[in-house]
């Protein structure tokens, strides 16, 4: 284990920000910490990089017990969201920085800002300060001052969160690349559900201060444990009282078994999908049951606003991953 | 200082004068219409309000030729009243970079009851009338002091009332950089191994030497200039507590404008020689690390 984080709880006043967490983290993994925000993932990853400290619980890095540990002494390399760029260093000292404070000689320090500055493609920039990079190009920067004191661990609290789309797809491809050339054992803080499932090797869903749910993607997003992690991993809808996703519907334009009539009282058209509003015949009055399919498919079913059809959940491979609506937690 | 300089567009743009009549539509400059006018009025406001003054001092200084300005700043009186005042000045700006950055970085980083009440208090010297500011020194620390001291004609007074008027110059130039600085770029810099000390040293202090730079020449500039809040208490003896801006007085009182004007010269070159000097040690230690 790489990272083992033991009943920590912390509170910030009246606040619980975590309780009563346990987490063990494995060597080479990357892990998310998915949850909305306000919800102590946040919290959480200061704790593992020492930048905070908990109430209670301990917290070990790589056997060692650090829970007392200062942050300087963690040997953890710390992203943030806003970059934190060293603003009057250039992009090559800004790397260099935390070999300095190490007193490596310079001769070591010029070969690895060297090498890091090639992996994260910014040689060329080595010169130029902070201000006069891109967002992505500042974070990657941050991503190589962090790695250059060859952490044990690598920490990154909402990357690519201060990030325009585009940047943020084209970083979240990169980072995955990278791990699987570095293989540094990393953490990383989204409220993003796609970045998680695209990106993580495992997802930690953590909300109100609690984990709902460790797993892998697949997991997490086929078998969710609540209808908060089913809810928050993808959109959902409501039928017949049960959560499901809106492209695990089938639909017809004629009754079929075991489906419940309705009619499409909206067609929103966005792309190559096609979002139905369907309100059930037997439901009448209640919210109408959200159901995306392909444009293709749409037009093949000859589907348009007034249409009346029937809908039936898809139950893939016999699994029924359908869950009860909660009573505390409304779709 | 530098910024005006760096503004100013690589194009000479003449201060207008009155044979400018037919010469109008030959404009050399790319400038808009707006952006024109705005330069003009700002150039020439500064010319009347500034250049212009200065040079008449210049002027007036160099009137009696170079001998008259010459035996002007030579009288021991005069080099010792300039002597006093810049090396004064010197020391509280010196004492002020010290202190200013660490009420500053008190009123920003630290919360404590009567935290608002500070804030305010720390103008009190620059906005006090400085007749005001001489008066509650003299009774402060003259005579009839009620802490049992007498610095009344001592050059003790000169200090504390340059101490006392200066005060809030680097507390508010430094206040607002440190108040932008942002706690991660702390934590990022602990994260890599840094001490407290170090990060103090090569992250912070370097992110705040343009402000306290401006802060120490606006502090220093002050004291060479100050006059009210020091001659209630210092007494303005000759060779010893007179300083640069009473012996201009009592030229002018003298009717040796000359002689007043030389004086004046000498404050000018010593305020412009600081200020270049402050802007590049700040400039050294900005891209220290």
């Amino acid at each position: 284990m790489s990272i083992k984080i033991t009943s920590v709880g912390k509170t910030f006043g009246d606040f619980v920000a975590l309780d009563d967490i346990n987490l063990d983290i494995a060597t080479g993994e990357l892990t998310a910490l998915l949850g909305p925000s306000g919800g102590g993932k946040s919290t959480l990853l200061r704790i593992i990089a020492g930048l905070e400290v908990a109430d209670s619980g301990t917290v070990e890095i790589e056997g060692v017990d650090a829970t007392r540990l200062p942050a300087q002494k963690r040997n953890v390399g710390f992203v943030f969201q806003h970059y934190a760029a060293f603003r009057h260093l250039t992009v090559a000292n800004n790397v260099a920085f935390g070999l300095k404070v190490r007193k490596r000689s310079k001769k070591e320090i010029a070969a690895r800002v060297d090498d890091l500055l090639r992996l994260v493609h910014l040689s060329q920039f080595a010169d130029r300060l902070p201000s006069q990079l891109s967002g992505g190009q500042r974070q990657r920067m941050a991503l190589a001052r962090a790695l250059a004191i060859e952490p044990s661990v690598l920490l990154l609290d909402e990357p690519f969160g201060a990030l325009d789309a585009k940047v943020r797809k084209e970083l979240r491809d990169w980072l995955r690349r990278l791990h699987d050339e570095v293989h540094v054992t990393t953490v990383f803080v989204t409220h993003d559900q796609e970045e998680a499932l695209e990106v993580a090797d495992r997802i930690v869903v953590i909300n109100d201060g609690r984990i709902e749910q460790v797993g892998s993607p697949d997991e997490l997003y086929d078998e969710p444990a609540s209808d908060f992690v089913m809810s928050f991993l993808g959109p959902v809808t409501t039928l017949n009282g049960a959560l499901v996703r809106p492209h695990d519907l089938e639909i017809e334009s004629s009754p079929f078994l075991g489906a419940s009539a309705g009619r499409v009282v909206r067609y929103t058209r966005v792309g190559y999908e096609v979002r139905l509003d369907v309100e059930l015949t037997e439901e009448a009055g209640t919210a109408p049951v959200l159901v995306t399919l392909t444009r293709a498919d749409a037009s093949a079913k000859q589907l348009g606003e007034g249409s009346r059809v029937w809908l039936r959940p898809i139950t893939p491979t016999g699994h029924d991953f359908r869950v009860p609506v909660g009573v505390a937690r409304p779709a | 200082m530098t910024a005006s300089s760096l503004a100013m567009p690589p194009v000479r743009v003449e201060p207008p004068t009155r044979r400018m009549g037919p010469r109008r539509s030959r404009q050399a400059t790319s400038l808009s219409g707006a952006s024109a006018l705005g330069l003009g009025v700002a150039l020439l406001w500064f010319s009347l309000l500034v250049l212009i003054p200065l040079t008449a001092v210049l002027v007036q200084a160099s009137a009696g030729g170079w001998d008259a300005y010459w035996a002007a700043l030579s009288s021991a009186q005069t080099v010792a009243a300039l002597k006093l005042t810049v090396g004064t000045s010197f020391l509280v700006t010196m004492i002020n970079i010290l202190m200013g950055t660490a009420i500053a970085w008190v009123l920003v980083r630290d919360h404590f009851p009567g935290k608002r009440v500070l804030e305010v208090v720390i103008d009190i010297p620059f906005a006090l009338p400085t007749i005001v500011a001489g008066l509650v020194l003299l009774s402060l620390y003259g005579p009839s002091s009620p802490l049992g001291v007498n610095w009344a004609n001592t050059r003790m007074a000169v200090f504390l009332a340059f101490l006392f008027v200066t005060l809030p110059f680097v507390v508010r130039t430094v206040q607002p950089v440190l108040l932008e600085l942002e706690p991660e770029v702390e934590e990022a810099a602990a994260s890599l191994g840094a001490s407290r000390f170090t990060t103090f040293s090569r992250i912070i202090l370097p992110s705040l030497a343009p402000a306290i730079t401006s802060g120490a020449a606006l502090s220093f500039a002050r004291g060479i200039s100050e006059y009210g809040s020091l001659v209630l208490l210092s007494g303005n003896l000759p060779y010893n507590t007179e300083v640069a801006s009473v012996r201009i007085l009592s030229y002018v009182e003298g009717d040796k404008l000359t002689d007043a004007a030389a004086v004046a010269s000498i404050l000018l070159v010593v305020a412009l020689v600081v200020i270049v000097a402050l802007d590049v040690i700040s400039r050294r230690v900005a891209r220290h690390g």
